[in-house]
């Protein structure tokens, strides 16, 4: 399976051509049955990515293929696709979350009038993601990129006849293309040194001390803009609470689960250009604005989980929830990959886990909103759970992942994170900034979920639409079901006494070693070393963080279901900072008020400038010439070439006359003009040529003059 | 005998107008398009053919024909032409735009024999330019080329097409004068005298480094300034571009079409033809300053686009944006950086960004091209090309809003879309070069993307304008006009090894011979 990796991104890709193409014919044919054509293009992925996985776990080598795509010079630039644990885990989570999504978009979008339309996007969008995860090639990493953000563009405005729709799809894809411009200064920065396209030949060559050590990490934080874009992270995360405005599947699959995590994703892929800085000149103190690259990773990483959390608490709008508790669990991951190869694994377990159960909660939004009768409001909501006990239960379940309960997958995707920053802590005290930071974003965490879920399950319903609702057709609460078997116990993969923490020793991350064969530089050097160290699980980091998890539902349960504490009891002493997360810490309105609006003024002037100034100058001249020089001409035409002149003027106006609309006379003296210009111009100059040898040795002052 | 390849596909075009001239204007409406067609057709598929006897892995110039024109007391002028992997793609671009344009203009009514006559006189100036090897010819095609695009403007363009025609014949024309002077310039300092390009450029005339005070400072600058006034108004390049929007505006679907998809280019084919290879030197002297005109025509072509509502200024000004990343690579190609840092890379830093530059100039004639039937398919319907009158056109017209997102998204540089590969080399090319510039240009990038986004936006997205539910979608014609276009968009996006293998040799031996004239490293190095 693993050779046949290349064939993952095709089927969604063929599934979405033929919906593209046959589409409405089809759906004209078979109706709604059309949306299983999606269905099947990325189905047929999982025995393929499924296969790649258990292969690698089977101990077969990973695979890294090459083709040529043009030559620079004498040099090929290659580009390809490699399978290795992170890739193949990644293959395998994206093809099974986006099963599951696209399953649950039958019934999600029963009776749209682009039904077709919306299958074709999410099969094109797995095709783009899985290509981004297979790449071996900065080319090939960054098309993805920017294809599934293209993706995610058409997706958030699928409804493009309302305008908080399409403002948002535009919205994301320019914040995107803001973080890009890093990414690609960053490749950029790496083809300078090394004029090659291959990761594995970057590393070697980055191992080999052939890129200066400041411009490896100047590097690495370029590429992080790209991350800090697609991510949601700080503090360009104002994109994706508002990509919230597409349907809700897309909320799940692109806004959560997959695309949201290509940044973390990309970062964990090109560690070595992260790590190196880093490890070459001792944690936690680098080059960069004093601050090496993996730290920088993680105090954007924290200030996100922190600020989003915060935020998080004072959504009323269900899926704005779950979308800043997505931003939050991204700055986590990337907390995680900061710790160095100890935290790189528990960041892409995180990753992983994460997607399954954060998809399980936006399906799960997606049904309540269904069952309301497209309510998303949570003060709206309540008493749900009796009116749709499975989607009550699932979304239980993922709540309780997210908040990181024993034995929930999230616990041990976190707790390995956390423990990672605890160990870190031991060797410099920065450290416990992020472990108290991560723990106290942790209980916010447990706290919001914990009040989403009581306000919307619990209770009497206050609104007429959630005292009518109904649970969701099979096609939808099975998906559910299955996602939540996953967030349930996937967490054991990772757990001590599974394997004895069977994903740690599959994904883990080795440096390249220097002088490494290039090509197979990956394989080599990651069996070369073995697992990295691990963090190790601790009693203490798990009971603290249990405790956390534990405060904020009660608390939330205390405050919302069994109405001890009043609310104003946390709000009032928390003004200001409840003031400041109302209003999202403001970072829109500077953005609107301030770049946006200064962009399009600039754009304005300029369009100014260049129809009176830049144009003005043109059409002076030209007016110069037609009263000045032509008046000249003119005289000089009648008296002295008389002839010559009036005999071009004579054949020229016989072409101005055959365009008969044209009014003439302008175009003859024009063109008489700059005839005769252009012979003088041209005697002068012949003459000038003629005598410059002689004068060019005297001409050498001149040079002396400006000090050559 | 060898047929004269080179020749049959230049003048086809001009056997074709003789013959339209022989059509009756009123009865043989149909046949006149008929002819047009055929022999656009034709000349296409000679161009086509070529690629079969070029061998690629070559970087000389091939398929040479080369016979005395005259000889005026040792005044010789050749008929001189052949090809390279620069010129190849051009050509290639050429006839198939041409005919395109004139499949789409079919639905010209209005002095159909004029139209269709002076189209194909402006193939054959076209195809001309591209292929000579000779200044005197090379200056007679530039100027066939000229002429025809006049009238075209003048005679089916929009409101103010008799200021637009004559802005744009007069702007070129003093280029061409420039460049005339140039020429002569090299005539005249050249051993033994001559108009041969490939002649001029191995007589290396300007040969080693080159600076203030040394021996024929003078004249090189001359030559270099007067061949730069007449390629960079054609390009155009900040601040020459006035013209362009204005003749865009006025010109008729086609013209506009064949303006922005090939006139520009030759004038960024000038530089890379004549202003590197034969005066490499002075051109790494003042290389800086077309960097800063070319990242200025990115930045400041791209915020005026953004400004603007009418659809068609907007793909104009585009055009400025995306001419500047020619302008940008052809730089970096040549622009001196600082001494022995990075030599090895150097090289293929600078090769990089000229295959870019050349890959980009094809790009932006399928895309721009593409672009402009699109405006033109919207004006034909609406009568209107004002952005803010539309709205919600994705609904009542998909097909056009599908062909339109692919051209827009591939003008901003989606990946797996041509424009991307062509604007990744260029960068990353350029970025070895200069850095601090190349930065600053790569912000472009952004402002590309937020003007196309507006423009979808303004005429696709939202509730339709209860205006414009007459309207209706793409017809045969306009889509054969658009979808080769978009495929070939999206087979160079993926797979642009052909073409960028062809460009690479012609674009390696040109870097390799500069750098034999001059050092390329060396001289000004506060941008490194």
């Amino acid at each position: 399976m693993l050779q046949l990796a290349w064939i993952t991104p095709l089927l969604p890709l063929a599934a979405c051509a033929v919906l593209i193409f046959f589409g409405s014919a089809l759906r004209k044919r078979i109706g709604e049955r059309v949306g299983w054509i999606g269905v099947a293009g990325i189905a047929a992925t999982i025995p393929f990515s499924v296969g790649c996985l258990v292969e690698l776990l089977l101990g077969a080598a990973p695979v890294d293929v090459t083709a040529v795509w043009g030559h620079i010079g004498g040099r090929a630039m290659e580009v390809g696709y490699a399978v290795d644990p992170l890739a193949a885990v990644m293959l395998t989570m994206v093809s099974i979350v986006a099963t599951c999504i696209q399953v649950y978009s039958i019934g999600y979008m029963h009776g749209d009038a682009r039904f077709q339309r919306f299958f074709a996007y999410l099969s094109l969008f797995c095709a783009c993601m899985l290509m981004l995860v297979l790449a071996n090639n900065f080319v090939m990493i960054y098309g993805g990129w920017e294809l599934v953000g293209l993706c995610s563009y058409l997706l958030i405005g699928f409804w493009f006849e309302k305008r908080s729709a399409y403002l948002a799809a535009k919205k994301a894809f320019i914040t995107n293309r803001v973080g890009d411009f890093g990414f690609a200064l960053g490749i950029l920065v790496l083809f300078f040194y090394v004029p090659e396209l291959h990761f594995g030949k970057v590393f070697a060559a980055a191992a080999n001390h052939e890129i200066p050590l400041l411009w490896l990490g100047i590097a690495a934080f370029l590429l992080f803009c790209g991350a800090i874009g697609k991510s949601a992270q700080f503090p360009l995360h104002t994109w994706l609470p508002d990509a919230m405005e597409g349907p809700t599947p897309v909320s799940a699959l692109i806004h959560a689960a997959t695309m949201v995590a290509a940044g973390v994703y990309m970062v964990a892929r090109l560690f070595t250009i992260f790590y190196l800085p880093t490890a070459e000149q001792g944690l936690p103190f680098g080059e960069l604005f004093g601050i090496s690259p993996l730290l920088w990773v993680g105090i954007i990483g924290l200030i996100t989980a922190l600020m989003a959390a915060i935020i998080g608490v004072v959504q009323s709008d269900i899926k704005r929830v779950l979308a800043y508790s997505t931003i939050s669990q991204l700055g986590y991951m990337m907390v995680g990959l900061a710790m160095g190869p100890i935290g790189f694994v528990a960041g892409v377990f995180h990753l992983i886990t994460h997607a399954f159960f954060k998809a399980l909660l936006f399906l799960g939004s997606g049904s309540v909103i269904h069952a309301c009768h497209e309510e998303q409001d949570i003060w709206k909501m309540g008493g749900l759970a009796r009116k749709a006990p499975i989607t009550f239960v699932t979304f239980w379940a993922g709540t309780l992942a997210l908040a990181g309960i024993f034995p929930f997958a999230g616990f041990f995707s976190k707790d390995e994170i956390l423990a990672a920053t605890f160990h870190n802590a031991a060797a410099h005290w920065v450290y416990w900034v992020f472990f108290i930071g991560l723990e106290l974003a942790a209980f916010l965490t447990a706290f919001y979920m914990g009040r989403c879920c009581f306000l919307t399950f619990s209770g009497e319903a206050r609104s007429d639409k959630a005292a009518h609702a109904h649970e969701s057709p099979a096609v939808m609460t099975v998906p559910l079901v299955i996602l939540a078997v996953f967030a349930v116990f996937l967490g054991w993969v990772g757990s001590p006494w599974v394997g004895g923490n069977l994903f740690h020793h599959f994904v883990h991350y080795a440096p390249p070693v220097a002088e490494a064969t290039h090509g197979a530089a990956h394989g080599a050097a990651a069996a070369a070393h073995g697992g990295g160290e691990a963090a190790g699980f601790s009693w203490l980091v798990a009971s603290i963080s249990t405790l956390m998890a534990l405060a904020g539902l009660g608390l939330s349960a205390a405050i919302y279901r069994l109405n001890l504490i009043p609310v104003s009891w946390i709000k009032t002493p928390l003004y200001p900072l409840y003031y400041a997360a109302r209003h999202k810490f403001w970072f829109d309105d500077i953005y609107e008020g301030v770049i946006v609006r200064g962009v399009v003024l600039l754009a304005n002037i300029l369009r100014w400038v260049d129809t009176n100034i830049v144009d003005g100058v043109v059409n002076l001249i030209g007016w110069g010439v037609r009263v000045g020089v032509a008046t000249v001409c003119g005289f000089i035409d009648k008296w002295i070439v008389d002839g010559a002149v009036n005999l071009i003027g004579w054949l020229t106006g016989r072409v101005g006359e055959y365009g008969s609309r044209l009014q003439t006379g302008r175009v003859q003296e024009y063109i008489s003009a700059l005839v005769f210009l252009g012979c003088a111009a041209a005697a002068a100059l012949y003459l000038a040529i003629l005598a410059l040898p002689y004068l060019e040795p005297h001409l050498g002052f001149i040079g002396v003059w400006f000090g050559r | 005998m060898t047929i004269p390849l080179l020749s049959l596909m230049t003048f086809l075009p001009l056997v074709g107008m003789v013959i339209i001239l022989c059509l009756n204007r009123e009865r043989h409406v149909n046949a006149i398009r008929g002819v047009a067609t055929v022999f656009a057709a034709l000349s296409f598929l000679v161009s086509a053919y070529l690629f079969l006897p070029f061998n690629s892995a070559d970087s000389a110039i091939q398929l040479e024909e080369k016979a005395l024109w005259f000889d005026a007391a040792g005044f010789v002028v050749n008929y001189h032409m052949g090809i390279d992997g620069l010129s190849l793609p051009l050509i290639f671009l050429t006839t198939l735009l041409t005919l395109l344009s004139v499949i789409y203009s079919w639905r010209i009514t209005e002095r159909v024999k004029e139209y269709m006559a002076f189209f194909m006189l402006l193939e054959v100036g076209m195809l001309g330019v591209f292929c000579a090897l000779d200044f005197f010819l090379f200056y007679v095609f530039w100027e066939v080329s000229l002429v025809p695009m006049y009238f075209l403007i003048g005679i089916w363009g929009g409101p103010r097409r008799e200021y637009a025609a004559i802005k744009f014949f007069i702007y070129t024309l003093v280029g061409s004068l420039a460049m005339l002077l140039a020429i002569l310039a090299m005539y005249f300092t050249s051993q033994p005298h001559t108009f041969d390009i490939i002649e001029l450029t191995n007589q290396k005339l300007f040969a080693g480094p080159f600076g203030f005070g040394v021996k024929h400072f003078w004249v090189a600058t001359l030559a270099f300034w007067g061949f730069f006034l007449g390629f960079a108004i054609k390009v155009p390049l900040f601040p020459f571009h006035t013209w362009l929007p204005d003749a865009h505006v006025e010109a008729p679907t086609a013209g506009s079409v064949i303006l922005a998809g090939v006139l520009l280019k030759m004038g960024t084919y000038g530089f890379v033809r004549v202003s590197l290879p034969m005066l490499p030197g002075p051109a790494q002297y003042f290389a800086v300053v077309i960097v800063l005109l070319a990242l200025a025509s990115i930045i400041y072509g791209a915020l005026v686009a953004m400004a603007q509502t009418d659809l068609k200024k907007l793909i104009a000004y585009s055009s400025v944006n995306h001419m500047g990343y020619v302008m940008l690579g052809v730089a970096a190609a040549v622009g001196a950086t600082v001494p022995d840092r990075y030599g090895p890379t150097l090289e293929v830093a600078r090769i990089t960004a000229l295959n870019g530059a050349v890959l980009q100039m094809f790009n932006h004639g399928i895309i721009t091209g593409a672009l402009f039937f699109l405006v033109g398919v919207i004006y034909d319907r609406a009568h209107t090309r004002d952005l803010n009158s539309f709205g919600g056109l994705a609904k009542q017209m998909p097909v056009y809003a599908g062909i339109m997102m692919m051209a827009s998204f591939a003008s901003l540089g989606l990946p797996t879309l041509s424009g991307f590969v062509s604007e990744f080399l260029v960068f990353v090319g350029s970025f070895g070069v200069y850095r601090v510039f190349t930065a600053l240009a790569v912000l472009g990038v952004i402002f590309t993307a937020v003007y196309f986004l507006w423009m979808i936006q303004r005429i696709f997205l939202g509730p339709l304008n209860r205006q414009w539910t007459e309207l209706t979608d793409m017809d045969g014609g306009e889509l054969v006009a658009t979808v080769p276009l978009c495929f070939l968009m999206l087979f160079i996006g993926i797979y642009p090894r052909p073409l960028l293998d062809l460009i690479n040799t012609a674009m390696s031996g040109l870097v390799y011979e500069m750098s034999q004239v001059i050092h390329l490293v060396q001289g000004w190095g506060m941008w490194g």
